[in-house]
């Protein structure tokens, strides 16, 4: 089974109802051990038990981020190898990833206030997730601009791919512009910073919430693949409609014809 | 440009450098004409400067502090209000589609028409900085400083918002969803901008540092910005 194999829409629909279930439980399996552990995880000696919003707050950035990775690795399929689910995975991606990021925002925003005493700081941090979720939501307008899919789909993969190369640069120029937010903790030369209580079911949250990221986006995509068989099935009964009428239309004016030869 | 430098590039070259700069001369004739509209971005940008006093007072220490950052702003607005220009019109009589077919190179073609687009509208707005900066009462180092920070600095948004303009173009949507997609690509250029202005009002960095930073995104703008535009155009016109 290649990634060629999946071209063919019936052949991805039958296999993801087989792996959905299973990807559904593992989900779900996963967050109930990543939250129980995350509840159980001692309070940090300085946040108290704000310390938890974290368990939330960091798969959630990482997804917001990752997310605009696939959304590019589906632009490629897209531009480069025309694959014809790969505009599909990227539209079913974009409102997933703009709903961690939104997340992330506003889990952070929580956060804030009783960390640092206000919802929003403009930090670099979250300035540029801020800038990353505009993004999203023009790249979901643009989507919605467009009715016809494919036209939309280039155009999408364009700017996701231009997104994919000035995101790092964007990053760069806020992190210039001002830095009050903490360094990167979790990954980091000679080992994370982090205490092993809280580093386990924070690694164990971020695969669950990849996990429920891969299960929705599949989820999504089906949804996508329907979405376009009911619209082009619509167009189909339309144009039989217009044309049984014209047909219609066609064989009065014969009979007409011929009743006026009679005559 | 190619009967003068004849003997640099290899024979096959010389139609498309032609053709090139062809194409720009037909450009900048267009925009500077009747119901091109390149002079239009020069008064709005006008506008929005004489409008900002009105929003945070007359106060003419407030105002220089602040002059840089409306300068900026002003500038951004006008560059991308004038770029819903840049392929529409060519589009719309069908020379945008001789041009797509052409033997010269989509990138190449799309690399003109935005230096063009930058030399007829971008230009004036670094030309009308001097007087504007005499508004907003800032002294003469701080309006050259605006003045070469917009020098370096407008190519990028040309470059960068040609990749929403060939987008809108293929989408036949323009305007807010243009100005929406290319925004937030700009903010790097405007934090560099900005930047390097204040730099030299107030200090205490040096000019060096976000002055070459914003050359470079200039730079960048400059391979990317082509490249995106002529695959959304060669992917989205059918």
């Amino acid at each position: 089974m290649t990634l060629i194999d999946l071209a063919n829409p019936t052949r991805f629909l039958a296999l993801t109802a087989r792996v959905l279930p299973w990807l559904a439980a593992a989900t779900i399996i996963l967050l109930t051990i990543g939250l129980y552990q995350a509840a159980l995880a001692p309070d940090d000696y300085q946040q108290g038990a704000t310390v938890k919003i974290m368990f939330i707050h960091v798969p959630n950035a990482w997804l917001s981020m990752f997310v605009w990775g696939v959304m590019s690795i589906a632009s490629l399929g897209t531009l480069v190898w025309r694959h014809p689910l790969a505009d599909v995975a990227a539209k079913a991606a974009a409102p997933i990833g703009a709903a961690f990021t939104f997340l992330a925002l506003l889990t952070g925003s929580l956060w804030g206030r009783p960390m640092w005493g206000t919802y929003w700081e403009w930090d670099a941090r979250l300035t540029s997730v801020l800038i990353l979720f505009l993004m999203y939501l023009g790249l979901m307008a643009l989507w919605r601009a467009v009715d016809d899919p494919s036209r939309a789909a280039r155009a999408a993969a364009v700017l996701t791919l231009v997104g994919a190369i000035n995101l790092p640069i964007i990053k760069f120029s806020v992190d210039w512009w001002n830095t009050l937010h903490q360094p990167a903790s979790v990954m980091r030369m000679g080992g994370s910073a982090l205490d092993k209580s809280f580093l386990i079911p924070l690694l164990v949250m971020a695969v669950a919430f990849t996990l429920l990221f891969v299960t929705l986006h599949l989820a999504a995509m089906r949804n996508e693949i329907l979405r376009r068989r009911v619209r082009s099935l619509q167009m189909m009964q339309a144009s039989r409609i217009a044309f049984s009428s014209e047909v219609a239309v066609g064989s009065r004016e014969d009979n007409a014809s011929k009743e006026a030869g009679a005559a | 440009m190619a009967v003068a430098g004849g003997d640099c590039f290899p024979n096959r070259w010389k139609p498309s450098m032609t053709a090139l700069a062809a194409l720009i001369r037909r450009d900048i004739r267009i925009a500077l004409r009747v119901g091109g509209g390149a002079l239009i971005g020069v008064l709005f940008f006008l506008t929005v400067v004489v409008l900002m006093p009105f929003a945070v007072g007359p106060d003419l220490a407030l105002l220089s502090r602040l002059g840089p950052a409306i300068l900026w702003l002003g500038a951004l607005l006008a560059s991308l209000l004038t770029l819903d220009r840049l392929f529409m019109a060519d589009h719309e009589d069908g020379s945008l589609d001789l041009i797509t077919m052409s033997r010269t190179p989509l990138e190449l073609a799309c690399a003109a028409k935005a230096l063009a687009h930058w030399l007829a509208a971008g230009l004036p707005l670094i030309v009308a900085t001097p007087v504007l900066g005499l508004l907003l009462n800032l002294d003469m180092v701080a309006t050259a400083a605006v003045a070469l920070t917009l020098l370096a600095g407008t190519p990028a948004l040309t470059f960068t918002g040609m990749i929403g303009a060939a987008l809108a173009v293929t989408l036949h949507r323009g305007g807010l969803l243009m100005a929406v997609l290319v925004l937030p690509l700009s903010i790097p250029v405007l934090i560099f901008g900005v930047a390097a202005s204040q730099a030299v009002i107030v200090g205490p960095m040096t000019f060096g540092a976000p002055f070459s930073i914003l050359c470079a995104l200039s730079l960048v703008s400059l391979v990317i910005g082509p490249f995106a535009a002529a695959a959304s155009l060669r992917h989205g016109l059918d």
